[in-house]
């Protein structure tokens, strides 16, 4: 019984990880130690992502009538807390017209998407199969 | 900043610095991963837009 409490503990604490990693890049690897890593991941990931909506890349709505718009939209949400600032600052709107549109849309998206490789990094850190 | 040729590079150095810090642990490696990737990444789209210039569309 003791074995299973704290094999709960540890799936806790594990979920809690890749929350925490998923939320703010980097934070993943900075918990476990892995500090050039996890600051690298925290600057350069809200970078990348920045400079996507700065070239007008657009964040995508949660819509499935469109399948396109809602897979853009998940790749989007990878990148955590900075998309929820971006929308409540009313950044990301996009402009279609602009040259760089798509450039930005690629660097937000990948940013996001970037960051889900890094949490389940972050995973493999704590399962200790890195 | 309209310049296509740097948007790319930029892109292309971020996503080889990710990958490179994901893949590889020893700094000397990551380097050289990173590197590798990031003249492919570059080099590829340089080669395939030359592949394309004949194109009218």
């Amino acid at each position: 019984m003791r074995a299973k409490t704290v094999e709960e503990t540890q799936a806790g604490s594990l979920v809690l990880l890749c929350l925490a990693a998923w939320a703010i890049p980097g934070v993943g690897h900075l918990w476990q130690g892995r500090r050039a890593k996890g600051l690298l991941f925290l600057i350069v990931l809200p970078v990348m992502f920045a400079i996507g909506l700065g070239i007008h890349g657009q964040l995508f709505p949660f819509d499935f009538s469109d399948p396109l718009v809602g897979l853009a939209c998940l790749a989007d949400f990878g990148i955590g807390l900075p998309y929820f600032i971006a929308s409540a600052l009313g950044l990301g709107v996009g402009d279609v017209r602009a040259v760089t549109y798509e450039y930005g849309n690629a660097f937000v998206m990948t940013a996001g998407l970037l960051n889900f490789l890094v949490v389940i990094d972050a995973y493999d850190i704590a399962l200790g199969r890195k | 900043m309209h310049s296509h040729f740097l948007l790319l590079v930029l892109f292309a150095f971020f996503v080889s610095l990710v990958f490179a810090l994901l893949a590889k642990d020893d700094p000397k490696e990551q380097l050289r991963f990173g590197g590798m990737m990031f003249a492919g990444f570059v080099g590829a789209a340089v080669v395939l837009g030359w592949l394309m210039y004949p194109f009218p569309f």
